[in-house]
């Protein structure tokens, strides 16, 4: 099997004069296994691989990528991001990463025991999911589809300013997408479960999850619009913290697309919250050794005891900022540059259970799940409005489901408006980790 | 792109293990983006991707795998995995004969874009990036992007299909931020058309930015969105993803099949007011959603979905018109051969009607205009379904007033569709829209024209 360091050497060979080349190199395997009613609907292999290349030539950036390590391809993605630096208008703080003398931290990323997982365990497993949903509740009428999938990624950045690092990760997961039915209507809901290893998957908890998710929604109303008490779960406040986590990008501060800009140092939040982008903490998706350009992860904290903290940097804006990078450099794949983006914030619980802060509260909605956030926040004014369904609290208990409905703030005031957080600190597939929040005065529109 | 002979020896190969149908989609794609940013020519990317996906199929099950190795040997692998994924119990050796059909184009391409030399390319970004920046000073930045892709493609299959289609896109972005007493705003406009370099004969960059900045300028006095239940009117041309969103996805015969669409076991039934009339075309010269044949190799076509508020078609794709014997619609689509095909819209569109777009508008007390509608999401087996608003107004005393901040409108698809009541004659193509579904994204088209929906609720913060 061809080694990564290899394909990135034959990229840096190419240099030519005192250009800097960077060679980012990326293979995955992924089986993927689809059942639908007790039988395999789809299974699928497969190989991806590629590289990305970006040349750096009197203070001009070119990129060009190939999906293949065929070297005639490799050395044609050399060529066209040198053609296209040749187009791009000088910068003065362009450049690559530099070795900055931080080590990676020791995450174990890695689970041998994953890739000796035979295909029939895996099937096995899917149907074995797709079975609990199915007989967890009456009320469920059919599962819409029931996944096991897992990856291997391997990774290597080389420069020709002296990086040269790699890191691989293992993953699997199961997740099920349920139907529930009372006659009346029906209703959706999914459970997973994600691991490094395919021990750590819990097809229990996952079918439970399904089950209960869609059933607890039957009957569902809409609710009159009023300003209310939210309770976040843990799912819903991941997403949102997600949000807030990409307004602290240095990229969006200094290209002037920060809400927080020049606000570092002041209260912009309730003393309540802390925030720390960790993604050397092996428990968050995010979690990796070093950055897309190859630099150490590290730990930046972003907001402390409300008080804005940083941003997270990238080799650029480290540079124009006159400060360094975090080593939070992320791209999307080969087939694009590094941003600076968070990938694994961790808010600091609170002291209280998601019970009992369900039990302190005499009028709200406990929101389960939010959609359309991608339509229906903008990151640059902070208006945040979102399609959203939960269930009522009433004196302290939760009481009957409620359905097409939205919640609206904006990210300034809801940082604010936190009101609680709870002590369930609990991990999940997305750039945040999550937890309950409770925030006040939130208008919810309805009927 | 291949040989036939190889093609043919590969089909084999996928059908050793008794695959009652096989299929081999090669891809060649390449790309290329320009990115102006905060002034300055960022950056430059081409990227090329080529590779097969091969699938076997046995009874319900579909085995899949991909491989960027498109030698004799790479592709035998990968059918072999494909082919072990979906094995069963037979066996034995079945060739496949090859029939090649040559493919109509949708249009001509009059200027390949890889013809064209990139100075051409970052000059258009520098045109937007100094006319959005002359709308007014209260515009502090400008991203403009411009973005071509030729994706050539090939299928063969064991029922003897060998066909291949060359598309070629080309889009144009502009967003920006305007900055004002209120603080910041954004503002974005798109142009993007099946079709090459030649976009920029029929559409002005110049036209693209101001268009993105006087969105955001106006927003710099909007008030906060109304919460609440209220009419909307939607302008022509801004608003397809109603569509897309409230029924679209609901009448993909995949989700109808596994009970995850509220419109199962309702074809022929009054679904939607009689003003509707809606159409997924992938036919449509020129536009977004367009191309010659669906990623299964079936000529794309023109589906009237419902017909004056009755539901006449779902879409389809190959294994979905398979088990119910029926012609493909040429909705089968795929983001690449790295992925499997499934049903999706192309250009999905509701006709024109007869009122007067000013008479809809002033018959209407107390709601909301959208001349522009961001992205949108659907629970298909629920119906609700939300979408985003990027330029709304107050629609007062049947006046359009004043401009109302970002928010989303949340609705229930069926209940939408019937409580349509009046739609205008200036029917309009929207925006390129890229729809995912199943962690796939593919280009679509969406329009409308003029209309008006009874009540939705709004996502606003204001009483």
């Amino acid at each position: 099997m061809t080694d990564l360091f290899e394909v990135a050497d034959l990229v840096l060979a190419g240099t030519e004069g005192d250009e800097q080349v960077e060679a980012y190199v990326a293979r995955s395997r992924d089986a993927q296994v689809r059942v639908y009613e007790g039988e395999v609907e789809q299974l699928s292999t497969a190989e991806t691989l590629g590289v990305g290349v970006r040349v750096v030539r009197d203070g001009r950036q070119g990129f060009a990528y190939c999906g293949t390590f065929e070297p005639g391809a490799v050395r044609e993605a050399l060529v066209e991001a040198r053609d296209n630096a040749a187009f791009a208008e000088h910068d003065e703080w362009a450049g690559l990463a530099e070795p900055d003398g931080v080590e990676p931290p020791e995450v174990d990323l890695w689970r041998s025991d994953l890739l000796e997982v035979p295909t029939e365990r895996k099937v096995a497993l899917a149907v074995e999911l797709e079975h609990a949903i199915r007989s967890a509740d009456p009320r469920i009428t059919g599962v819409e589809s029931c996944d096991y999938a897992d990856a291997t990624g391997e990774l290597a950045v080389a420069t020709t300013t002296g990086i040269r690092r790699n890191t691989r990760s293992t993953n699997c997961q199961l997740v099920g997408y349920s139907l529930a039915d009372d006659g009346e209507a029906s209703q959706t809901g999914f459970g997973f479960s994600l691991g490094r290893s395919f021990d750590d998957l819990d097809v229990e908890q996952a079918g439970r999850d399904a089950a209960e998710r869609a059933t607890r929604m039957l009957g569902a109303v809409k609710p009159q619009s009023a300003k209310l008490t939210v309770v976040l779960d843990p799912w819903v406040t991941a997403q949102v913290v997600g949000i807030v986590a990409g307004t602290l990008s240095a990229e969006e501060v200094v290209k002037g697309r920060s809400l927080f800009a020049e606000r570092v140092g002041e209260q912009v939040g309730t003393p309540l919250l802390t925030l720390v982008e960790d993604p050397t903490d092996g428990r968050t998706w995010g979690a990796s050794e070093i950055d897309d350009e190859g630099l150490a992860s590290r730990r930046v904290p972003l907001i402390d005891a409300g008080v804005l903290a940083g941003f997270v940097h990238s080799t650029w804006t480290g540079r124009r900022t006159g400060t360094a990078s975090t080593g939070s450099a992320v791209r999307g794949g080969f087939k694009s540059t590094p941003g600076a983006s968070c990938r694994a914030v961790v808010p600091t619980p609170g002291q209280a259970s998601p019970d009992d802060l369900i039990a302190g509260i005499d009028e709200g909605v406990l929101i389960q799940e939010v959609f359309g956030l991608h339509s229906g926040v903008n990151p640059v004014s902070g208006d945040l409005s979102t399609g959203a369904q939960g269930l009522r609290i009433r004196g302290g208990a939760v009481a009957e489901p409620l359905r097409e409905f939205t919640i609206a703030s904006t990210i300034q005031r809801l940082l604010i408006d936190i009101a609680a957080l709870g002590n369930d600190l609990t991990w999940l597939p997305m750039s945040a980790a999550g937890i309950t929040l409770v925030i006040d005065d939130v208008a919810i529109s309805g009927q | 792109m291949l040989d036939e002979a190889v093609i043919q020896r590969t089909l084999g190969a996928a059908l050793r293990t008794g695959g009652e149908f096989a299929e081999v989609f090669v891809e060649d794609k390449r790309s290329s983006s320009a990115m102006l940013d905060d002034g300055r020519v960022e950056e430059l990317s081409s990227g090329h991707d080529r590779g097969a996906g091969i699938r076997v199929v046995v009874g319900d099950t579909t085995g899949f795998a991909h491989t960027a190795d498109l030698s004799e040997g790479g592709l035998r692998s990968a059918a072999e995995a494909a082919a072990a994924a979906a094995r069963s119990g037979g066996g034995g050796v079945k060739t496949v004969e090859l029939t090649r059909r040559e493919t109509t184009p949708l249009g001509p391409i009059a200027v390949m874009p890889q013809t064209v030399g990139k100075g051409k390319k970052v000059e258009l970004l520098r045109r937007a990036d100094e006319a959005a920046r002359a709308e007014g000073g209260s515009i502090k930045q400008v991203r403009a992007r411009y973005g071509d892709s030729r994706r050539q493609i090939l299928v063969a299959n064991s029922d003897g299909l060998l066909t291949g289609d060359d598309q070629v896109r080309t889009l144009f972005v502009v967003s920006t931020v305007a900055f004002g007493d209120t603080g910041m705003q954004t503002g974005y406009e798109s142009v993007g058309r099946t079709i090459g370099f030649e976009l920029f004969e029929k559409h002005e960059v110049e036209d693209i930015a101001r268009e993105s900045a006087r969105r955001a300028i106006t927003k710099l006095d909007a008030r906060p969105a109304p919460s609440g239940t209220l009419p909307v009117v939607i302008g022509p041309g801004g608003g397809g993803v109603l569509f897309h969103e409230a029924c679209g996805h609901g009448l993909e015969k995949d989700l109808i099949d596994k009970g995850a669409s509220v419109f199962k076991g309702r074809m022929g039934e009054q679904v939607a007011s009689p003003l509707v009339t809606l159409v997924d075309d992938g036919t449509m010269v020129e536009e977004w959603g367009a191309y010659a044949i669906d990623d299964e190799g079936s000529p794309a076509q023109r589906n009237v979905l419902i017909q004056d508020g009755v539901l006449t078609d779902y879409m389809w794709d190959f294994l979905r018109s398979r088990k119910d014997g029926r012609p493909q619609s040429g909705n089968g689509r795929r983001q690449s051969y790295q992925h499997l095909p499934m049903v999706r819209m192309t250009n999905t569109y509701m006709v024109g009607g007869k009122s007067e777009p000013d008479d809809i508008i002033a018959s209407t007390d107390h709601g909301v205009y959208v001349s522009s509608l961001g992205g949108g999401q659907v629970n298909t087996a629920t119906g609700d379904f939300v979408f985003g608003m990027t330029e709304a107004y107050l629609i007062e005393n049947g006046e359009i007033t004043e401009p109302i901040r970002e928010g989303n409108l949340i609705g229930n698809g069926p209940k939408v569709l019937t409580d349509i009541d009046a739609v205008g004659h200036d029917f309009a193509m929207g925006h390129p829209g890229m729809c995912g579904k199943d962690g796939q994204g593919v280009p679509v088209g969406d329009g409308v024209p003029t209309l008006r929906v009874k009540a939705l609720t709004i996502g606003g913060t204001a009483a």
